[in-house]
């Protein structure tokens, strides 16, 4: 039930959601036993690894398993989604941070936003078990980005589906339907959650503000350890800093400091492009290819 | 084997100076300042101890190594003697050799220094330390299984100590650990140009080789799994979680881009070897004019990495001036850090300022620091902890231009190993409320020891909490009526 230090963990399946989008089922016993909807895990691929945090798609208990959803945007991305099933990672810790709070409030939204699509999932099941009323919203930028529908259709009564470019669904960002739901007030929204790019969650609280609708947000700030030792991941909140890993991930989005949130975010944009030109250098050289020496 | 000298001439022995590397030279490396004697002046430094019958050295250590015994075997070329000596008390030589206050233990109460220069004991050792790394002369051994279970929660000082402890007793432990590799604040706060990461890993695999001790790295206790269920498991459990959690300061513009805990940096440069970046994923940005904030070791600790990151940049790019501030609102004399450390940090050209307060960090339109805002501070009167009180001189604002503020402040427990623990007090500063010679705690067969109990303090006063709390969970296991 235990593993050990030696031990690495097995990845079990891969799944390409889409071009830029995968799909990992790792094998972590230890985390899954009480793993919740709304809590992430750190992933480091190797010794040379960078703690990630990720966001839990979803867990089953009896086997043991997490499942991760993740783009391709940095190197530590790219390398794990170049990384097969038979293939382990070092480091897999969690659950961390505090689960969604899940009751049955009346009627909820949830909004899912490109690869926010795949955390908003586990947590519109919770809320449609609880016996709530779920609307969904899932938006990417263009078709092809788009993934998990019917998973989410099924866990909702009604479900909205749009594309920024109208290559499939609604043409519109998802803070529109919002704001329809929010107009019309016989809808009775009690509470909304929101999950995608910072920028996206910042233009939905902005939306649901006036109509003074409870709006969750879960962040995904720079953490090194995950662990509420570092608070590298603060954010600034109406009643002051939080930390994200320990405090969080979700919080109330209409105290959130955005635009401190987005400017903390793009501290190492640099970097992480510096990172990307020495892992693809890297892998022309044939050093550190899979991350498996 | 020299002759036996009489103490007056061994008095005239003067003091062996560590080699360390050159302060030009090391601050733009990341390898280890202090080099370590050579066996001739471990010798002859081993010759200057008196052997006092009724040796003060000893009350001066938190785990009562037996120094004047070791000491005796290391002069007379007994490698293995001293060793065995060492370990009756100190499982750990090579760390604590290396990052122990001496000066305010040990060696603190040295009679030597009452007239002169104490024996360096924590330069022998550390060579002692060293020399068991290399040879193995005298593995750990575990006595005869006794079938209990003990479950230590953090591998740090405190944890790997008591786990050794327990180990050697015949219990099976089960060290949790939530960090990716064992060690605690040895891996990820002390830098290794002053404790190489090979001793740390060195000192705790030949312990867990010895003594089958099992660590589960990535383990969250209070997550994973909480305390009531390790109860469920395990006979006994030690909480050594240490005291993780950064403090800010309450001022303006803590959350602008470039302030970050002394923590975080610690974390990124020490467990991530940023300062390998790109070869390691995890970077490091660290400005020209960098401001670290407090004076104790954690404060000289990041203030020399940042010394180096500086000179590693300087190296690459070229470029402007680069500089490493430390502000303290107290004076020179109230510096909290290990003696050497502030002297090290100094010949590595760390700016001291003292008397000096921030009161404000002040960004540019891009929120990036631009400037730490200051007040003069002078000393009044003493205050609870027996130091000059701080008091801020009127009008005496400046700006100082920064780029990059570290806060040192001091870090408190992480609250998460308590979740799900019915009747384990802890106290308003949020530490687990525990009895300071047994370490048990309010709640039954748990136990906690070092900072988690105390804040944060030093390795070896958590190692001597361990290995106190140790005695009393083996006293448990053999004989619970007894202990009780």
């Amino acid at each position: 039930m235990i593993r050990s230090h030696e031990e690495m963990y097995a990845i079990l399946k891969k799944e390409a959601l889409t071009p830029v989008t995968k799909l990992m089922e790792i094998a972590a016993p230890h985390v899954s036993r009480k793993a919740k909807a709304g809590q992430f895990v750190i992933v480091r691929i190797d010794e040379f690894g960078e703690r990630i945090p990720l966001t839990i798609a979803d867990y089953n208990r009896e086997q043991g398993t997490i499942t991760i959803i993740f783009q391709e945007l940095g190197k530590s991305t790219m390398h794990l989604g170049r990384l097969d099933p038979g293939d382990t990672v070092a480091s897999f810790a969690g659950p961390l941070g505090h689960p969604t709070e899940i009751e049955n409030f009346g009627t909820v939204v949830c909004i899912g936003g490109g690869v926010g699509i795949a955390p908003i999932y586990p947590i519109a099941r919770a809320l449609k078990e609880a016996g709530n009323r779920v609307i969904s919203i899932v938006g990417a930028r263009t078709k092809n980005l788009l993934f998990w529908e019917e998973k989410m259709r099924a866990v909702s009564d009604e479900l909205i589906v749009c594309t920024d470019d109208g290559s499939y669904g609604r043409k519109t960002l998802v803070t529109e339907p919002i704001k329809e739901l929010l107009e019309n007030t016989g809808n009775n929204v009690a509470k909304i959650w929101a999950i995608g790019p910072a920028i996206m969650m910042k233009f939905v609280t902005v939306a649901t503000k006036p109509y003074n609708v409870p709006t969750i947000v879960s962040l995904n700030t720079i953490m090194i350890d995950g662990t509420g030792m570092c608070g590298g991941c603060r954010v600034l909140l109406d009643e002051g800093a939080q930390f994200v890993c320990v405090d969080g991930p979700e919080f109330n989005g209409h105290k959130v400091d955005w635009d401190n949130l987005l400017s903390r975010l793009s501290f190492y944009t640099d970097e992480e492009k510096e990172a990307v030109e020495h892992y693809h250098k890297c892998r022309i050289d044939g050093t550190r290819a899979k991350g498996k020496e | 084997m020299m002759a036996e000298l009489k103490p007056a001439e061994r008095m005239k022995i003067k003091r062996h100076e560590m080699p360390n590397q050159d302060a030009h030279v090391r601050r733009s490396n990341f390898d280890e300042v202090a080099l370590g004697y050579s066996s001739e002046t471990a010798k002859e430094e081993a010759g200057r101890c008196l052997q006092c019958k009724d040796p003060k050295c000893v009350l001066g250590c938190p785990v009562g190594v037996m120094i004047p015994q070791f000491i005796k075997a290391l002069r007379e070329g007994d490698m293995e003697k001293a060793i065995e000596w060492m370990k009756v008390k100190n499982n750990l030589p090579a760390i604590c050799g290396r990052v122990c206050p001496q000066e305010s233990q040990c060696e603190g109460n040295c009679i030597l220094g009452k007239k002169g220069e104490s024996v360096a004991i924590g330069r022998l050792e550390r060579f002692v330390g060293d020399y068991e790394l290399r040879h193995r002369t005298c593995p750990l051994v575990k006595s005869q299984k006794t079938g209990k279970r003990v479950a230590v929660v953090g591998s740090g000082p405190a944890g790997l100590t008591c786990a050794v402890d327990l180990g050697r007793e015949g219990h099976d432990v089960t060290i949790f650990e939530s960090l990716h590799g064992p060690g605690g604040v040895l891996i990820y706060g002390i830098p290794e140009f002053r404790l190489p990461k090979s001793v740390v890993s060195g000192e705790v695999n030949y312990a867990v080789e010895c003594l089958g001790i099992d660590i589960k790295t990535d383990h969250v206790i209070g997550r994973s799994f909480t305390l009531d269920e390790l109860l469920n498991e395990f006979d006994a459990v030690f909480i050594g979680t240490g005291a993780g959690l950064p403090s800010f300061m309450r001022i303006p513009g803590i959350n602008l881009n470039g302030v970050m805990s002394a923590n975080e940096f610690l974390t990124r440069v020490n467990l991530m070897k940023a300062y390998q970046f790109p070869a390691y994923d995890t970077p490091v940005k660290l400005g020209k004019k960098v401001a670290v904030i407090g004076a104790g070791n954690v404060a000289m600790d990041a203030a020399r990495c940042s010394i180096r990151l500086q000179a590693l940049e300087a190296k690459k790019n070229g470029g402007d001036r680069r500089e490493v501030h430390i502000v303290y609102r107290r004076s020179k004399d109230e510096v909290p850090a290990r003696l050497e450390e502030f002297h090290h940090a100094e010949e590595e050209g760390v700016i001291f300022c003292f008397l000096t307060s921030p009161v404000e960090i002040l960004g540019d339109d891009k929120r990036n620091v631009r400037a730490l805002r200051c007040v003069k501070m002078e000393l009044g009167e003493p205050d609870a902890s027996g130091r000059r009180r701080p008091v801020e001189i009127r009008g005496s604002e400046f700006e100082m231009e920064v780029d990059t503020v570290i806060m040192a402040l001091g870090t408190s427990p992480n609250p998460v190993v308590f979740v799900d623990a019915a009747g384990l007090e802890r106290t308003i500063h949020g530490t687990a409320l525990a009895d300071q010679e047994t370490g048990r705690t309010t709640k039954r067969r748990v136990w906690a020891g070092g900072d988690v109990v105390t804040g944060a303090a030093t390795v070896i006063s958590a190692m001597g909490a361990g290995k106190r709390a140790a005695a009393d969970i083996n006293t448990f296991l053999k004989d619970e009526a007894a202990w009780e």
